[in-house]
């Protein structure tokens, strides 16, 4: 199969919403268990739903990444760089998945009723135990400073590509390359990088 | 492939790298500022609890305050004399299950009973729908400051004096004279001998909430348990007896269930809602919402009380915290010392273990 030169549309929505969510939840996280100020009630109200809206958005987007095949890193990327970026993006994935569910698990075992609104309540998904709290609660604060960590590196990386290499990486998230009618309109000699239509079929497909 | 990456060196390339640092140094100091790396002169909850454990010693597996107590069960059943104010279904007339604990205040579990005229009583009622009702309270009037800031510096300037065990008088009282807003306290706290029973004592929640009810409308409250045993206890307890206040409710409670009367006091316009310290009028109108029946109890060492952190900001719809700054402190506060305790529980690394042996009583 050959690989599209960008991600799908919806992809890239996804990708681009959850960027802004997600680290807004990081900040909301590390912001309202170090403050004893009214910040830390409503904070903690912002942040159990947006962490569910996430877990929903997360089921949705790798359902969209099994559907949509996702471009090809460029050939000429060194082999270690290209398993540091399959790597992290699989990290970033699991983690996507895991910190939601785990913040749902461990007060869960911590005996309290998730509440997401003042009324709305979800169901336990473990029974209550101090040591499964314990665990689960350390666990939600190590995986959120892995999770930062690894949004730094990738956000690093996307601005490497963008600025230093300047290959496809970067608009095929952003732009995704404009459309071909926008192209024609402009003079001949700015029809750079060529339209995907007109690519001859990719080799590093997969 | 045709790879469309452009090989030849980027223009600028140091201003270019330039960018990409200080894109994420940016980023990664907005993170340490936000957590509070950057500011430790920040109040947070973990200095406020790290305060307490200091006063008191550690004591592994045990609350950080109020760290003797009991575990209590029973129920509560209301009357339908509160639901006008709150759509809250623990005030209908129904039965909601109960689980609380006795206790008394301070990081010791092992403090006499005679030490402090200080009785507290935390509760969580389960209701039907899943939502739960928790609340802290204690039997004084009024608090002893309106502020984490000023609660914090309290247990700063009432730190045990390692030379004598006890607080150094001058820097206590230099902080008691710089807060004015204590002397209702204190004034309570020279008046009233500690009591021979919790099941005598009344338990005021302090803190203002508001109750919604069923138009949307918020009522500014304050509740308390009022005890309908009124007997002084017997003789009291005997000098050389540290425990007394268990083997008291352990006795009553093999005979005889022991019960309270919640009562609901609504503000008036003006009342304050956010300072603990000051109390409301006492012709403000107090709704009897219920009966809280206490059947059993039970050692809080292996009983389910002691798993569960009472946050007083743990309600069900129909109330509503109030602008009250001590509910949030207590809120993060008390989520600090349930990790610690449930750490020590679970034994994870690096804490001490819960069943470090009870040291030997002084
Ligand atoms: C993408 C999803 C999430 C992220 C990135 C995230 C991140 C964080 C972070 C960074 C902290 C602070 C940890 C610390 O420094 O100790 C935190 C705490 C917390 N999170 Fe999450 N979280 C997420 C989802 C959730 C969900 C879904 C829930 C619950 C339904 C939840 C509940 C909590 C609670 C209760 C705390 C601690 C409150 C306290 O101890 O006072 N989180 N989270
Ligand atoms: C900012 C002020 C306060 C701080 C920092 C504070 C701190 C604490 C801490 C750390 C605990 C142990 C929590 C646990 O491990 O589960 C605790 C327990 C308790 N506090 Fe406070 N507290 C404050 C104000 C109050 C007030 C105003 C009241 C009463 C109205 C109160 C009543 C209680 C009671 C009854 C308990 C025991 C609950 C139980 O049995 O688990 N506290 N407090």
């Amino acid at each position: 199969m050959t690989a599209p030169r960008a991600f799908h549309p919806l992809a890239r929505l996804l990708h681009w919403t959850m960027a802004v969510l997600v680290l807004t939840m990081l900040f909301i996280g590390v912001g309202m268990v170090s403050t004893v100020s009214s910040k830390h009630q409503w904070l903690l109200a912002i942040h159990k739903p947006l962490g569910i809206t996430i877990l929903l958005l997360v089921v949705l987007r790798i359902m969209v990444r099994l559907r949509f095949q996702p471009p090809a890193l460029p050939a000429d990327m060194p082999a270690l760089m290209k398993f540091a970026a399959h790597a992290s993006h699989w990290l970033l994935y699991a983690l996507m998945l895991a910190m939601p569910l785990i913040g749902w698990a461990m007060l869960s075992a911590g005996g309290y009723p998730v509440m997401l609104s003042s009324s709305w309540r979800l169901p336990a998904i473990l029974p209550a135990s101090p040591v499964l709290f314990a665990w689960l609660r350390e666990a939600h604060q190590y995986l959120a400073y892995l999770f930062f960590l690894t949004i730094l590196g990738h956000m690093g990386a996307a601005l490497y590509h963008a600025l230093i290499r300047r290959d496809d990486v970067y608009p095929s998230m952003t732009t995704g390359f404009p459309a071909p009618v926008e192209i024609a309109e402009k003079p001949l000699e700015h029809i750079e990088p060529p339209a995907p239509e007109v690519l001859p079929p990719s080799d590093n497909a997969g | 492939m045709p790879d469309s990456s452009d090989t030849s060196p980027p223009p600028h390339p140091f201003l270019r790298w330039t960018v990409i640092a200080i894109a994420v140094t940016v980023l990664a100091l907005a993170f340490a500022y936000v957590a509070g790396w950057l500011t430790p002169q920040r109040l947070t909850p973990q200095r406020m609890v790290s305060d307490l454990q200091t006063n008191s010693g550690l004591y592994p597996g045990f609350r950080r305050n109020h760290a003797k107590g009991v575990c209590v069960a029973g129920y509560f059943e209301g009357n339908g004399a509160a639901s006008a104010y709150s759509t809250a279904s623990v005030f209908e007339k129904a039965r909601t299950p109960v689980i609380g604990r006795f206790s008394i205040p301070g990081g010791n579990p092992y403090a006499p009973d005679g030490g402090t005229p200080v009785r507290a009583l935390g509760l969580r009622f389960n209701l039907p729908n899943g939502q739960q009702w928790r609340t802290a309270m204690i039997n004084t009037p009024v608090f002893i400051v309106s502020t984490p800031a000023a609660f914090n510096q309290l247990t700063v300037a009432t730190r045990p004096d390692p030379a004598t065990g006890k607080p150094d008088p001058a820097r206590a009282g230099a902080f008691f004279a710089s807060h004015p807003e204590t002397a209702a306290f204190l004034g309570w706290a020279k008046t009233n001998k500690p009591s021979a029973s919790f099941a005598t004592d009344r338990y005021d929640a302090l803190n203002a909430f508001y109750f919604v009810d069923t138009h949307g409308q918020q009522h500014a409250v304050r509740w308390r348990f009022e005890p309908e045993a009124k007997d002084e206890a017997g003789a009291g307890p005997k000098a050389d007896d540290n425990d007394y206040l268990s083997q008291d409710l352990r006795q009553r409670l093999a005979t005889t269930p022991q019960r309270w009367h919640l009562l609901v006091t609504l503000a008036a316009p003006g009342d304050p809602t956010n300072d603990a310290t000051k109390m409301w009028p006492a012709d403000r109108t107090t709704i009897d919402a219920g009966t809280l029946v206490i059947e059993s109890e039970q050692a809080q060492d292996n009983a389910p009380c002691r798993d569960i952190n009472f946050d007083p900001t743990i309600l069900p719809a129909g109330i509503v915290i109030s602008d009250d700054p001590l509910l949030p402190a207590r809120s993060a506060a008390y989520a600090d010392s349930y990790l610690r305790r449930t750490r020590e529980e679970a034994r994870l690394p690096g804490v001490a273990h819960a069943d470090t042996p009870k040291p030997e009583t002084k």
